[in-house]
């Protein structure tokens, strides 16, 4: 299982890191990410610092003895684990953040000015609760969107391309699921699926999938048209290397700007779902579900939702900020001179 | 200024007029520093290549140059001895439409799509004087007859998209006469058209044009419209005026190269579907235009002075004037 | 356009269809009945108990084909849970909820009035605010005012809903003490004191987005030619803004508004659940929580079947708000 999830990691950073040095030998996409980095180095800063603590969070592996805890030894732990000890970080309940004494009471803590964000009701780190979160919005958002795109593409893709039956049952299929509104289809997939991190994901996909198919679709409907693409039918170029060497590439501004944009969509709905009870384990979603009554305690607990709605926000915001800037940069118009 | 100097001044002067667009380091003009002026009545044809400026030139006489174009604070308009450019914003919304008007290339996409083309045209109308419905639609029935859309009555209450590119041209043009303007620019009016429409649709203005007392500037890039309709013809290059003249003039006795080129280049009737003597290369961007006479890269009688320096007007006759090094110095190319 | 009008709506009915084959497939062939009943009953209740509520909702039932009957005998095919399924939902004989047994009927009905008297408001205002800051915003285009605006736009698009809400409630509800933080009344005199604290935070929540999308439209219809022949007339910024632009901008507009007005009956889950409201999102939710497949089955069926109705009725308004379809 271990094995599985490490070689996992291990083939998407290989993945991620072969498109990005198949990307830097075509000028355009080096031009492209040098005016983003240009426009939007802070949103690309902290969407790489989320990264890095996704990956970190994302490599584990069994050993290593805990003395606070011998079970411990025993369970897979992340390199984030690692740094914080969370079974040797904990408290007996609540403590604001860098405090030297429990928050009720006034009992002396284990850890006095130890907890930079405090801890929860029982006794958790917060910062490494809202580390733990990372891997997991990036889980939701970005896997989800990853293997949703892809198939999305394929049929997107085939049904614009060959039209006729394809077409038909890949539009009908699309109407069906885009009838139903989003959030109840995700709601009853679920619930039909039943809780936990891989069924969710599935949902999430299945109600992704279809905006993006629809999105494919027409710009491969388009793009069929276009009059290099009808000399290539023309000269007998065989179906499939045209989408490959015609279609694909002119619909790879769509596909990064999508993938932005349902990421955030994907995030921000694992929120409601936390709040309908049917969200992932360990989500910010969740975090702030549980902690949201605790504004009404007096005094008042900010430091739990003030913690995961920030790192929320700030992930959402940048990659929405990326997204936006990308719809500048690779612009179809600004990309039409180039082909 | 008294009644009797106004009534002997040109109806619109245009003096140093320059158009710019911000670009990557700073204003780049697309028109500099051109000048012409119109009398009553007359009819003055602008021709170029497409990218010289014509149409943004038009515009800034209506201050309609698209943001986030400018026109530079030492150009002059003067319309009626009025400072256009200095006029203020409600001044100038009287002035659009009811003194000057304007068409354009494109009388597909020009209307509305959504309001009935009689509706469009009595909009110009209550704009600019408050007159009742009926007297307005009245008026623009008068004036769909006037254009010779035939069938006036039924058409008024047509979509744009119900009508032909030729009678969409003409609601175009009932909508720009309908107030009786001073002026009426024209941008490429027949451009769009056909073949066959283009002479109609150059009937239409020349005789409503005359018929109304109005003076038309007519944007063209071809000699067979200025042969039609112009009394006098300015020829554009690269954002400024590089010759102009009477129609005869222009048409008999060019003597700029360019002028020259360009009238070489009609096709003929015995040379059908190629040019025969084009001006080699294209018309160089704003921003890269070359120092000296801006045409000396394309000009095939280019000199050392050509490249250096920039020509001066000379004026071959009272109404003929030209920008050329070889008419300064008294020579043909 | 008749014709148009009878293929449209015939594709809509083979849309509903191939929903309720959707369902059937999630709720009936993915999840076994037996889970469903026995997450009723518990899991210690005796078997009679388990066969008897079944039977009370029609769960006994064989999935496609019923052997118990003759192979000539129609009710082989028709004594089924396919066949009860679309029977059930076709006719809105949606049956007693899994959870409590009421008559799911009566609750659609008790709901509906709640939900819309949340959704209506926050869908005028919504529809009003937003097309007004992205007329605003799309005259001022690339200005500081524009560019604000839009930054604005993505800050308040990077917030989940749940935040919107939490954080209304606590500093409105509990600071501020302007409005109770939840509740609901059917007196409507003081209704609109538990309905706005939902309607400033549903407003709030759908802002960005919103505007951000009537802004690209409104630039889109700025720039045409039309536009500038209006200027050319002598029209004047408001007169163009709002007789030509807005005037071409609202077949788009319309698009975007008629789709969601289905979405007023279903209503919001999570403002509903949250502020109190008895409506049919918070039903959802409730019904979410306490396993009842029947309600969320029912309420999944309306939700699409209302967008669907909401697709057809878009593109018959569509169809008579352009004179180039209207006419053809
Ligand atoms: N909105 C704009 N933004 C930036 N540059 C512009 C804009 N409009 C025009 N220009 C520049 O101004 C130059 C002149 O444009 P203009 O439309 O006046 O040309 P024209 O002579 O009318 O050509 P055509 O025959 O194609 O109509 C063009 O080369 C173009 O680069
Ligand atoms: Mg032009």
């Amino acid at each position: 299982m271990i094995l599985v999830q490490n070689l996992l990691v291990l083939t998407i950073v290989a993945g991620i890191a072969w498109v990005a040095y198949a990307a830097s030998r075509d000028r355009y996409w080096r031009e492209s990410a040098r005016e983003m980095w240009r426009r939007r180095p802070v949103a690309l800063v902290v969407v790489a610092i989320y990264l890095v603590i996704g990956l970190l969070d994302s490599v584990a592996w069994v050993g290593g003895t805990v003395a606070e805890d011998p079970t411990a030894a025993y369970l897979p732990r992340s390199v984030i684990d690692r740094i914080f000890k969370p079974e040797a970080l904990k408290e007996a309940s609540y403590s604001a953040p860098l405090a030297d004494k429990a928050f009720y009471g006034s009992d002396a803590l284990k850890h006095p000015g130890k907890h930079w964000l405090g801890t929860d009701i029982l006794g958790r780190d917060v910062l490494y609760r809202t580390f733990k979160g990372v891997r997991v919005a990036l889980l939701v958002g970005g896997l989800t969107s990853l293997v949703a795109i892809p198939l999305a593409l394929l049929f997107g893709v085939s049904a614009g391309y060959f039209g006729k039956r394809v077409d038909d049952a890949v539009f009908f299929t699309m109407t069906v699921l885009s009838s139903v509104p989003s959030l109840l289809l995700l709601i009853a997939l679920i619930m039909v699926l039943g809780k936990g991190a891989v069924q969710v994901c599935i949902a999430l996909g299945v109600t992704g999938w279809v905006h993006f198919c629809r999105i494919s679709r027409g710009e491969a409907l388009k793009l069929r048209e276009m009059d290099y693409v009808a000399s290539a039918r023309v000269l007998g170029v065989s179906d499939g290397k045209i989408i490959v060497r015609h279609i694909l590439p002119n619909m790879a501004h769509l596909v990064i700007i999508t993938f932005a944009l349902s990421f955030t969509g994907m995030v921000l709905t694992e929120t409601t779902l936390s709040y309908l009870g049917i969200g992932l384990d360990g989500s910010w979603g969740q975090m702030i579900d549980q902690a949201r009554n605790e504004l009404s305690r007096t005094p008042i607990i900010w430091w739990n939702i003030a913690a995961a709605a920030t790192a929320l926000f700030a992930l959402v915001l940048a990659v929405n900020l990326i997204a936006d800037g990308l719809r500048d940069v690779i612009d179809p118009r600004t990309r039409r001179e180039r082909t | 200024m008294t009644s009797a100097a106004k009534a002997d001044a040109p109806l619109l002067e245009v003096a140093n007029l320059t158009i710019s667009f911000p670009g990557d380091v700073g204003l780049v003009p697309v028109v500099e520093g051109i000048g012409f002026s119109i009398a009553r009545g007359e009819t003055l044809a602008i021709v170029g290549e497409s990218g010289s400026g014509k149409s943004l030139s038009a515009l800034a006489l209506m201050r309609l140059v698209p943001r986030p174009g400018r026109i530079a604070p030492e150009s002059r308009v003067r319309f009626e001895g009025e400072d256009i450019l200095g006029l203020p914003v409600p001044a100038m919304r009287a002035v659009r439409g009811a003194k000057i008007a304007m068409i354009f290339q494109e009388p597909m996409t020009s209307l509305n799509p959504v309001v009935t083309v009689g509706a469009q045209v009595v909009e110009a109308i209550t704009l600019h004087e408050s007159l009742s419905r009926q007297e307005a639609r009245a008026r623009a029935l008068e004036m769909f007859k006037l254009v010779g859309i035939p069938d006036a009555d039924k058409r008024l209450d047509v979509y744009p998209h119900q009508l032909s590119g030729g009678l969409k041209q003409r609601v175009m043009i009932a909508m720009a006469l309908a107030m009786r303007p001073k002026l009426l620019l024209a941008d490429e009016p027949t451009t769009a058209l056909d073949a066959t429409i283009r002479a109609q649709i150059l009937a239409v203005i020349r005789d409503v044009a005359a018929r109304t007392g109005t003076a038309v500037l007519i944007i063209t890039h071809d000699f067979g419209v200025v042969n039609e309709v112009a009394d006098r013809v300015a020829v554009m290059y690269a954002g400024q005026i590089v010759e102009e003249g009477t129609r005869h003039e222009m048409l008999r006795h060019p003597k700029h190269p360019y002028t020259q080129g360009l009238l070489r280049s009609i096709p003929r009737p015995e040379a059908r579907g190629g040019k025969l003597e084009e001006i080699k290369g294209v018309v160089p961007r704003p921003g890269q235009w070359p120092k000296g006479c801006r045409f000396h890269t394309r000009c095939a009688f280019a000199y050392d002075r050509c490249v250096a320096e920039a020509p001066r007007r000379t004026a071959v006759t009272a109404t003929q004037g030209v920008w050329c090094h070889f008419a300064e110095e008294g020579r043909s190319p | 356009m008749a014709a148009y009008l009878v293929r449209r709506i015939s594709y809509g009915a083979v849309t509903v269809l191939g929903v309720l084959f959707l369902l059937f497939v999630l709720f009936f062939a993915v999840t076994n009945p037996d889970d469903i009943a026995r997450k009723a009953v518990g899991e210690r209740a005796r078997p009679e108990v388990y066969v008897q509520w079944k039977k009370n909702h029609g769960y006994d039932k064989p999935l496609f084909l019923n052997r118990e009957y003759a192979a000539s005998n129609a009710k082989r095919y028709t004594d089924t849970l396919l066949f009860e399924h679309y029977r059930s939902m076709l006719t809105f004989d949606f049956g007693r909820s899994d959870a409590d047994d009421t008559p799911i009927a009566d609750r659609l009905l008790k709901g509906a009035g709640p939900s819309l008297s949340l959704t209506v408001p926050l869908f005028i205002l919504d529809v009003v605010v937003a097309v007004a800051v992205g007329l605003f915003v799309a005259f001022f285009r690339e200005t500081l005012i524009d560019r604000t605006v839009l930054v604005l736009c993505i800050f308040t698009m990077s917030v989940a809903t749940l935040l919107y809400i939490i954080a209304g409630q606590y500093l409105i509800g509990m600071l501020l003490k302007w409005f109770p933080i939840s509740g609901y009344s059917g007196d409507s005199s003081v209704i609109w004191r538990f309905l706005a604290l939902p309607v400033i935070v549903g407003v709030i929540s759908g802002f960005g987005s919103d505007v951000r999308l009537y802004r690209t439209i409104f630039i889109e219809e700025m720039g045409r030619d039309y536009v500038r022949t209006a200027r050319a007339k002598g029209a004047g910024d408001a007169r163009v803004m709002v007789a030509h632009v807005l005037r071409n901008a609202l077949i788009p507009i319309i698009t975007n508004v008629v789709i969601a007005i289905p979405f007023l009956f279903t209503g919001s889950l999570l403002l509903e659940s949250f502020f109190g409201i008895p409506g049919l999102g918070a039903m959802t939710v409730e019904a979410i929580q306490g396993n009842d497949f029947a309600t969320l089955r029912t309420m999944v069926y309306l939700g699409a079947l209302l967008f669907i109705l909401g697709q057809i009725l878009t593109d018959v308004s569509y169809a008579i708000a352009d004179p180039r379809v209207r006419l053809s």
